[in-house]
Formats: structure tokens, sequence, C-alpha cells
């Protein structure tokens, strides 16, 4: 099958070709060597079905940034059959500028012009024939959001494919053409695949190229100070002469061939000027920022929704009332529910239904009571609880999808760069962490955005901090059991605070982090601010269904596998005998969970529970397997310790978790430093996988320790400053005697820096 | 000679050279900071830094400290 890479400029329209491409075929894949997530489709709409390769969204082929050489490692060692240059043709100038570098490969290319209608909708014109002619090769003006001409740039791509194509490059006729061109005959020579590719890089002094070929890249720089550099003007800067060179030509040859209908001035305000003028606005920007975050979580978590329960006291009041009707439980609870709610309730009344069904159908075929258990406690059960928290997951993504697609993430890491650069990393490492609300797992994948590798391992590991969606079930379930139990608060906030607190965690790790294990400079924030529009329909339905089938395939795979182990480890004793849900406490899992509850007691959920206070030692350790275990467990254990729920309260985690609460006896303060443990520990076996491969094996160790470490701090720290408030001041002594211990060390650190930098 | 820091919101200048070296100079040459480049300031963050500039006809923003390494003519 023909391969066919798609390269591009972030923000081209790239991802959304792709989809529009290979439809839902889509998969993700490993780089050979590297591990990072490659996206692999398949076009079948044309003669012959082609794999098309999505490379990572780069402006050069500079061997600074991970993505860099990594789409630069693919396009040299795999060699695909063709390259498509997707170019934003709102943005030309700077997207030619990789055109000029990818088309001195020997590889076919072809360029898609992307965005015209925009230019169209401006009055601008870009004039196709010429600009191809000029470039040399097809240049097919497509619109990738409205999936416009795409079948037309196949068509040109497998015309191209058909002759092989040999690199040219705009650099001929600069000052360092001769340079350029007499290195290149020196590593045709050698053998040397694409030639006039490495020729150029190592004109430019590139890092990678000078170290593959340090003979010829002193010949080079002795050829250059000999025959290039005049008195009056010296061209060993070739990194700075190349760039400045393939621009100007971009600028005459290229560029110019684009027709704007109106002159441009910069006082004319665009409409995504117009909005920036708000939405970044000196005062307003970050107020406006905290409040979009608020109503994102208002919008998937409130039971009562734009407030209006508490606006209109009898509406409130009415929904507060006990009814028979399934639909007034799955709309109205302290007053309207919010979207995510009613979602989550009504995909809750359905599992609940078909749980009853399965239990009726086995009762009638009169089958043994360890099957009845098995099958609806231990297997349904266990996914039920889990996948009815789905629906507000995939709203919580659908939210930040839209906040990154519509250009406003990049606005806020601007806003607040300023800020994360106190806390020793840069704004792009905003990113990141807050797609680690939705999974820790592509947040810490994205952190290779990162261009220092201290800052990026930092961030790696407080990542699992920004609590992510599967850990919304536990924060859901306590946080409702304790208003349920207390009668005290309310969810809303106690979950907002929680997300504080694992942010403000992460942050202060990250500050302790980058003063002594991982000190360093702030990396550079040089970015490229999009222009704001509205995000795609079908790329938003494609994200999230991508989103969709990776929590459904985990929540039928290792969580409903470990469901059934632990289903049978609480259901039968030592010597295999199955004991029920009446012989809990003689069980297996009893036993190791008694074992280990001790070690809990300084976070409030230990011993001091006594005898129940097992299950939450329990769920704690199955948290480690995918955090959505925690509440399946506590469902399990529930019924297993003889919870007599009714059938509406079987609905959702809240009650199972306020039984356990009365079983157990525990206080509100041992409640929230279980959420705050759960929160902060080693995350689920995907995240530590993902954190592995990102961190490396020798240093993931530490990455371990830390996480136990900063989980039974923290968490212990909120438990006994909640239930005696008085300890409070020995924690301050405390933080101030390590800040203290910090602030010497790095002062010796950098006289010892600067005395070496002296030497 | 002023640099790319210096100038205020409004403002507009001609780039002439870029110092430093490394990683930092070369994305700069990347994202289009080369000499000849026209550079308009176009705002700052609300909290003063990083700041914003309009350059080849789209936006950019870095850091002051970046910008400082950024030589400009003002016009």
């Amino acid at each position: 099958m023909l391969t066919f890479a798609l390269a591009g400029n972030p923000n081209s329209g790239k991802t959304t070709l792709f989809n529009a491409l290979t439809g839902s075929t889509a998969h993700v894949g490993n780089w050979p060597g590297v591990t990072v997530d490659k996206r692999v489709g398949t076009y079948k709409k044309g003669e012959q079905p082609v794999e098309i390769v999505d490379l990572p969204g780069i402006y050069s082929l500079s061997p600074y940034t991970p993505e860099e050489v990594i789409a630069r490692n693919f396009v040299l060692n795999e060699k695909p059959d063709c390259i498509i240059n997707i170019v934003d043709a709102t943005n030309l100038e700077r997207n030619l500028y990789l055109t000029t570098q990818l088309m001195e490969l020997d590889i076919p290319m072809i360029v898609a012009l992307n965005m015209t209608d925009v230019l169209d909708a401006r009055g601008d014109t870009i004039d196709v024939r010429t600009l191809e002619k000029r470039i040399g090769f097809s240049v097919v003006e497509i619109s990738a959001l409205k999936e416009t001409n795409v079948d037309e740039l196949m068509k040109k791509a497998l015309i191209a494919v058909k002759t092989p194509r040999v690199g040219s490059t705009v650099l001929k006729d600069s000052l360092l053409g001769s340079a350029i061109a007499n290195a290149e005959i020196a590593l045709k020579l050698k053998g040397v695949n694409a030639p006039l590719f490495h020729a150029v890089k190592l004109v430019e002094k590139d890092e990678i190229e000078v170290a593959t070929h340090p003979a010829e890249a002193s010949a080079v720089e002795a050829f250059i100070e000999e025959n290039v550099c005049t008195e009056k003007h010296c061209a060993c800067d070739t990194e700075a002469e190349i760039a400045d060179a393939r621009y100007k030509y971009i600028t005459a040859h290229f560029s110019s061939t684009l027709t704007r209908a109106r002159k441009h001035s910069y006082d004319e305000l665009s409409k995504s000027d117009k909005v920036d003028k708000v939405l970044t606005h000196k005062w307003a920007g970050i107020p406006i920022f905290l409040v979009i975050l608020f109503a994102i979580f208002h919008v998937t978590f409130s039971e009562n929704f734009l407030y209006l329960g508490s606006m209109i006291p009898a509406f409130g009041e009415w929904c507060g009332a006990e009814s028979e009707s399934v639909w007034k439980g799955i709309f109205f609870a302290g007053g309207l529910n919010s979207p995510g709610v009613i979602l989550f309730n009504a995909l809750d009344w359905l599992t609940g239904k078909i749980g009853e069904g399965l239990a009726l159908g086995l009762e009638g075929l009169n089958a043994n009571p360890a099957v009845i258990g098995l099958v609806c406690d231990g297997v349904w059960g266990g996914i039920a609880s889990v996948l009815s928290f789905l629906p507000q997951i995939l709203v919580l993504f659908l939210m930040f999808s839209i906040l990154e697609d519509s250009g406003y993430m990049a606005r806020v890491a601007f806003m607040l760069d300023r800020i994360f650069r106190r806390f020793g990393v840069s704004g792009r490492a905003f990113m990141p962490m807050i797609m680690g609300f939705g999974c820790s797992v592509p947040a810490m994948i994205n952190t290779r955005t990162m261009v220092d590798e201290k800052e990026r391992e930092a961030t790696v590991r407080v990542i699992p901090f920004f609590s992510c969606g599967a850990k919304m079930p536990i924060l859901l379930a306590v946080a409702g059991a304790i208003v349920q139990a207390f009668g005290v608060g309310n969810a809303d906030v106690i979950t907002y605070s929680m997300y504080v607190l694992g942010v403000a965690t992460a942050l202060l790790s990250l500050l302790v982090m980058r003063n002594t294990t991982k000190r360093g400079e702030v990396s550079p924030f040089i970015m490229e601010l999009p222009i704001y529009h509205m995000p795609g329909f079908k790329n938003l339905m494609l994200h999230l269904w991508d989103k969709a089938k990776h929590f459904i395939h985990k929540a039928f795979t290792i969580i409903l596998a470990s469901c059934i182990v632990i289903w049978f480890l609480s259901n039968f004793t030592w010597d295999w005998s199955f004991v029920g849900e009446d012989g809990m406490d003689t069980s297996i899992l009893a036993s190791i969970g008694k074992l280990i509850q001790p070690i809990f007691t300084p976070l409030g959920f230990g011993s001091q529970l006594g005898e129940n206070g097992w299950v939450f030692a329990v769920a704690a350790i199955t948290g480690l397997i995918a955090k959505e275990d925690v509440i399946a467990t506590f469902g399990t254990l529930a019924l297993s310790l003889g919870a007599v729920l009714t059938e509406t309260q079987l609905e959702g985690g809240v009650d199972q978790v306020a039984f356990l609460i009365q079983a157990t006896n525990a206080t509100v303060p041992a409640l929230i430093a279980f959420i705050a443990f759960n929160m902060l520990t080693i995350p689920c076996f995907a995240a530590v996988a993902t954190a592995k491969g990102e961190i490396g094996e020798g240093k993931f160790k530490w990455t371990l320790l830390f996480w136990i470490v900063v989980s039974f701090l923290v968490s212990s720290m909120v438990y006994t400053i909640g239930e005696w408030a008085w300890t409070a001041a020995i924690w301050a002594v405390a933080v101030a005697a390590v800040t203290v211990g910090i602030a010497l060390y790095n002062k010796v650190m950098d006289k010892k820096e600067r005395a070496l930098l002296k030497k | 000679m002023s640099l790319l820091s210096d100038l205020k919101v409004g403002e507009k200048g001609k780039v002439v050279a870029v110092r430093g070296e490394g990683a930092i100079r070369r994305r700069l040459f990347d994202m289009g900071i080369t000499p000849g480049a026209e550079v308009y300031l176009r705002k700052k963050a609300p909290l003063g830094d990083p700041i914003e500039i309009a350059i080849r006809g789209y936006e950019l923003t870095l850091r002051k400290s970046e910008a400082a390494q950024v030589e400009i003519q003002m016009y």
C-alpha cells in the first residue's frame, strides 16, 4: 500500500484534513523506535487504498524540539511515497517556510492550500497557477473543514507519486548556494540518501547533521570562511543566513502571488482581534477565564443548573420533593439538573434496569447463588458504576475540546505564562496540565511540546494531580455521600475545592522540584496565537468518540477483569469456600485489607475506622489498577457488607459510600483525606505506563516514590488539620523549615554554578 | 538601536538582527523574526509579560526576555 505523510504547521488544519481523508478509520499507533503516538488511517475513496500518516505539527525541521526530530526522522527513514504539505492560505509566508525545507527532500510532494474559503471571504486572492509554477509541484486549493476538493487533492497526489522527484531548494542563488552545492556533491559521493536535504542542514550547522558527518562539516565551514565571507559581510552565522534567505525568497516569489483586497492596517481590528480584546483584557482576562472554568464544571456536575432551584424557591422545593416518576429523578434534584447530570442519571437508570433484568433472569433459571452474585454484583455492578460516569467525562472532554479548537487555550497560556514561570515552568506546561483534567495519558504525551527535559519530567509527574475524568467518580460519590450522610456543605463546593487542592499541590510540587531535583532555567515561550474560529462539529464528535471508545474499552477489559478478581476475593475465603455476602469479614480481601489498614491511620481512614475500616484500604489499592475501580469496589463491598439499598439508591455510587460511612463511622476530614489520597497517589496502570515511557526507566522509580510521598503528606495534612485545627501550626512550622532549607540549598548551588561558569 | 522588548503597544519596527544562540534564536528565526520583517506590538498579557506581536501576517507571543534578543529599528 502507498504511504502518504501529512506535514504542516500546527493549526493549519492538518488534523481536520486527516479526519476528512480517513473518516473513522484512524487508529493510534507507535512510532518506530520512539514511543510517540502517531495517527495512521486509510484513504479508501480513490482507485487504491492509501495509508495516511499524520505527522506532528511543526514549524521547521530544526533539531531542537522532539516533534521536529520525530517528523524529520519519519520523512528521512520511513520514506513516504508522497508528502502532502498542508499550507494555511491565510498565513502563507510562515507556512511556506516549512515547505521550502520539505521540498529539499527527494520525495514527491504536493501542497494542499487550506482555508482558501476564509481568504475568499476576506476578498483576498492567491494566483495558484503562478504559485504552482514557481514552487515546482502541484498546489491544490482545499477546505479541510468543508471537505471541498479533498478527493481532487488525492488524485493529484497519486499522479505525483508516479514520477520520482529530486529535491529542489530556494537557496540555490543565495549567498550560501555554492557551499550547499559543494556539500551536496560530497554527500552524494559518500552515498548519502537525500543529499540536498542533508547538505543544507550541514551548512546550517545543524547539531544532528554535524554529528553524523563531522569531516564534511569542517570542510564546509572552511569553504564558507574562505569563499563566501567578505570583509563587508561574514556569512559564518549560517543558521541566520539560511532562515533569512528562505524568508526573503518566499516574500519575493511565493507570497507575492497573494493579492489583498484592501491594504492591511494594524489598527484595523478583525473579528478575532475584537474577541481577543475582551478575552485577554488587561483586567477582565483572568477573571473571565476563571468564570469559564467554573461554568464548565457547573454544566458538567451541578444538580442546581443556573441556580434555578435557589432563585425560584417554589421550583426548588418541587424538585427536592420525593416522586415516583423516573423522569423527575433524572431531570430534577435540588433544581434543574445540568446536562452532565441529566445524562448521568439517564444512563444510570438504564444500567440499573439491565441489572435487575439479569438478576430476574438468572433467578428464573435457578442458577447457583455464587453465579448470580458473580454476574450481577461482580461483573455487571462493576461495569455499571464505571460506565455511569462516561456521560460526564464526555461532557467535560467536549468543553475542553471546544476551548482548544477555538484557539482560546493558547490565549490562556499567554495570560498565565507569567504566573507559571514563577513555579518554574513555561505557559506551555499549562496545556498538558489542563488536559490532565480529562485524562493523564494524552496529557503526558502532550508534554512533548515542552523543550526543556527537566521541565517536562517535572510536568509529567504533576499531571496526575490534575484530577482526571476517571477520578471524578471518586470525587462525586464521596462528596455526594458526605453531603448525604452529614448534611453539611454542598457537593459542588467540595468537588471544586478538591480540584483546587490538586492544582495547588501540583504547583507547589513543581516549585519544589524546580528548585531541588529538577533545577534549571524556564524554557522559552514563543508561540503562535491562532485566529479564533468556530470548532468543527465533526471533529469534535470524532474526538469525543475516540475518548468514549478508549474509556469503554478500558471498562470492559482491565476494569472488568479487576472487578471479577475483587468480587472473587471478597466472596471466597483462603480455603476457597464461597462465603457470599454474609461472610464478607472472613474473605481473602478482608484479610488483605486488614493487614494494610494501619498504614492509612495517619490519613484518617486506617485503624481508627474499626472492623469495617479495611474497605477504604482495599478501595485505595484497587484504584492502582484504574481509578474507576475505587467506586466500583465500594459498590461491591457495600452490597457484600449487607447494604440494603432500594432500587433508586442503587443508582450511582453515592449511596454505597454513604452506607460505608455509617458502617465505619468515618469522619468528614478522613473522607476528604481519602479523596485527596486517591487524587495524588500513583495513578492508574495506563498513566503509570505512559509516564514510564515519557520519563524513561531510570528516573521512573523516583517518580513512583514522589507520588507516594506527596499523597501521604498532603492527605495526612488534610486529615490532621481537619480533625484538630491546632495541628495547622505544626504543619506551618514544617513548611517554613523546608522552605528555608530549599532557599539555602539554592543559594549554595547558585554560588557553585557561578564558580563553574567563571572557570 | 532599540529592542523588540522596548516597543510600546501600537508601535511598529523593522527587525535588524537577532542576538543570542541555540534553540531560542533558531525558534525566533523559524517563526519569521528575520532581518527586514516588520513587527507591530499588538498587546501585552494581563500581567504585562509576555507580549503579542503581529509579524508576517500572523500573531505571535513571546516573553519580554526573548524579545530583548531582537534588535529593531523603530519607525
